[in-house]
């Protein structure tokens, strides 16, 4: 893009509808939203029992509404393909895109190329609240809702309310003291964690499993219970785009543009806490895919939040699922912990892209 | 956030405070600072539609102070700012932002954005939750780049702009702002002569041929008595003296609140004061 000598001048006025900058993004979101639908069919046929391309698509496709296909298959490689492969794809399309869209926000509300999703305590609360969940005597409350789950997701929301309340200096909350309030209560929820961990005796193993996030138990019913709140959190996300790219300038400048900065604060830090711990509650932490993929988005198609954040919700959902097909392929039957994998893959390339275009970061 | 909603706001404003009036801006006996310590004391300015005013005065006088107060970072202890007679308190910060522009003094801008969705970004205040800018706001944003000549900047990353271009893109955003009021902190600091005078005889023009109300905080003197209607001379947070150039601009004022002897002289041209720096040297000779 603009490097090195000055491109010929563009005329707003005789160019066509779009700013020429925007046809290319454009295009990559229409582009990378094939390639997912292609990677859901991928990832579906791929497994212990390997099912041809072209029958996956086909049972897929005979579960739209209003489509008739005459199964002409096994109903087990049906049952295969629906009940224990799709849910755990889409269960990791979903948190991949929602910890990507979390990650990607609250790098453009800090201004802070480090932010991730866990920076300011959502993790070491959601790990605090399963961990509390393991450890309880019983598994389940009312209606059939593990426990660990629901502790997850109100400890991560929690410790973040905690965070912003001891961050808040009369009407305004500096990003700063955010940070660094987030940072030592996750320091201080960390140590009881480990603590707890490490005196759990044999619900040891479970914790650590839960800690290093696994796709491995997923369910319809955790993915009925995820979607709609990532879906609408993400959608709150997408219409505050325009105002995350002025956030950019400084909030003096940004509140003499218009925006009322403190309230779109806390507009979405709580849609993105929300978002980010219902990501987590079902599949423990997975890391690097909140920093690293808004980073790579930025990196090849520029800051404008317009574009990074429906991008970076396509690619990190591209990214973990087809991690979780690698972290359940390598050495079946056993399965690699997801972390292992998005930092494998994940670092290489980035720090490929680092070193390209290093120019372009933040 | 203002006691008013925006809907009583516009209710009201249709008579006297649409975005096409002109605005008359006033500051009533403010006192205003940081953390309870006043820095400045008692100022009463008013400036009128069309009139540029410049706020003059030695380092940390208060001018920048005055420039915050009037754009709502900071509040006055005691005192108001009127906008046609509105408290700028009771204005809500969206329904603020389309009727006064601010061009702060250092603005920090994000590297990897292009110059030309810095100046589109200037369109906000007049875009909703739900709207995306309009081939309309992108014209808009052209030609202001076009007003300050940084049209050829458009598509040039900021990280690899000048501190002088930086400056002229941040007054194209405020003019795709289009506010009929704008305010300036020391807007021509970081520019070259040749670069001062473009930026200043911009302004001026804008100020005379659609009738903005322009506050100007500014180091330099010569360029202040030139451009500026009115100046205002603060010193140590008080107004030292107010007027026309030549009423603000005497050997006395300067020395008092500069502490340096300087030699006034009309301006060829023009016939407005100009400061002319005394060395030690010539303030000798003038003893002898």
């Amino acid at each position: 893009m603009g490097r090195g000598k000055v491109k010929t001048s563009f005329d707003i006025r005789t160019g066509g509808l779009i700013y020429p900058h925007w046809r290319g993004r454009v295009l990559a979101i229409i582009g990378l939203l094939f390639l997912l639908i292609l990677v859901v069919l991928f990832s579906t046929s791929i497994g212990s029992v390997e099912i041809p391309f072209s029958r996956t698509a086909s049972i897929l496709i005979s579960k739209i509404p209003f489509i008739d296909i005459t199964p002409s298959w096994d109903s087990t490689i049906e049952t295969i393909v629906i009940d224990i492969r799709l849910p755990r794809v889409i269960l990791a399309g979903l948190v991949g895109a929602a910890l990507a869209l979390a990650g990607a926000t609250y790098q453009g509300l800090f201004r802070n190329p480090l932010a991730d999703p866990y920076l300011i305590g959502v993790a070491q609360g959601a790990a605090l609240g399963a961990v509390l969940g393991f450890l309880a005597p019983a598994s389940k409350v009312g209606m059939g809702i593990s426990l660990v789950p629901m502790l997850a997701f109100l400890g991560a929301l929690l410790s973040v309310m905690i965070v912003y309340l001891l961050a808040r200096v009369g009407r305004i909350v500096p990003v700063t003291t955010l940070i660094l309030a987030g940072v030592a209560l996750g320091a201080l929820l960390g140590a009881i964690v480990a603590y707890l961990a490490i005196t759990s005796g044999q619900l040891l193993h479970g914790i650590m499993f839960w800690l290093s996030g696994s796709f491995a138990l997923s369910q319809w019913s955790e993915v009925i219970i995820v979607m709609p709140i990532i879906v609408s959190g993400t959608t709150v996300i997408l219409l505050f785009s325009r105002m995350l790219n002025i956030m950019q300038l400084d909030e003096e400048q940004a509140q003499q543009l218009g925006l009322n900065v403190e309230r779109l604060k806390i507009i979405l830090l709580t849609v993105a806490t929300m978002v980010t711990a219902a990501a987590v509650s079902f599949v423990g932490i997975i890391g690097f895919v909140g920093i690293i993929t808004p980073h790579a988005v930025r990196l090849i198609w520029g800051p404008d939040y317009r574009f990074l954040l429906p991008l970076s919700l396509v690619c990190g959902a591209i990214f973990l699922i087809i991690a979780d097909v690698a972290a359940r392929t390598i050495i079946a039957p056993s399965e690699i912990p997801i972390g292992v994998i998005t930092a494998l893959c994940g670092a290489p390339f980035f720090l490929y892209l680092l070193r390209r275009r290093a120019k372009m970061l933040f | 956030m203002g006691r008013h909603s925006s809907f009583t706001f516009y209710a009201e404003g249709q008579k006297c405070y649409s975005e096409k009036d002109m605005i008359e801006l006033k500051l009533k006996d403010i006192t205003l600072g940081y953390r309870q310590k006043p820095v400045v004391r008692g100022i009463n300015f008013e400036v009128k539609p069309g009139e540029m005013l410049g706020i003059v005065g030695a380092n940390g006088c208060g001018k920048s102070t005055i420039i915050k107060a009037i754009a709502r970072i900071i509040r006055p202890f005691s005192g108001s700012i009127l906008l046609n007679g509105m408290d700028i308190n009771q204005i809500s910060k969206r329904d603020l932002s389309r009727l006064l522009g601010v061009v702060p003094q250092m603005p920090l801008l994000p590297s990897t954005f292009t110059a030309f969705e810095i100046v589109l970004m200037g369109r906000n205040p007049h875009l909703g939750l739900l709207q995306y800018e309009s081939k309309k706001d992108m014209v808009v944003a052209w030609e202001a780049m076009e007003k300050t000549a940084t049209q050829q900047l458009a598509e040039r990353r900021i990280g690899q702009l000048s501190g002088g271009e930086i400056q002229s893109v941040v007054i194209a955003r405020v003019l795709a702002q289009q506010t009929k009021s704008i305010l300036l902190d020391e807007p021509t600091a970081n520019l070259d002569i040749g670069r001062q005078i473009e930026i200043l005889d911009l302004i001026k023009k804008l100020c005379e041929n659609e009738n903005l109300t322009v506050v100007i905080a500014i180091h330099e003197l010569n360029l202040a008595a030139q451009y500026c209607d009115r100046m205002i001379l603060v010193s140590e947070g008080r107004i030292h003296s107010q007027g026309e150039p030549h009423v603000v601009i005497t050997e006395g004022n300067i020395k008092q609140v500069y502490g340096s002897s300087n030699c006034i002289v009309s301006h060829p041209l023009s016939g407005l004061p100009a400061v002319l720096p005394t060395t030690f040297n010539n303030t000798q000779e003038i003893e002898e």
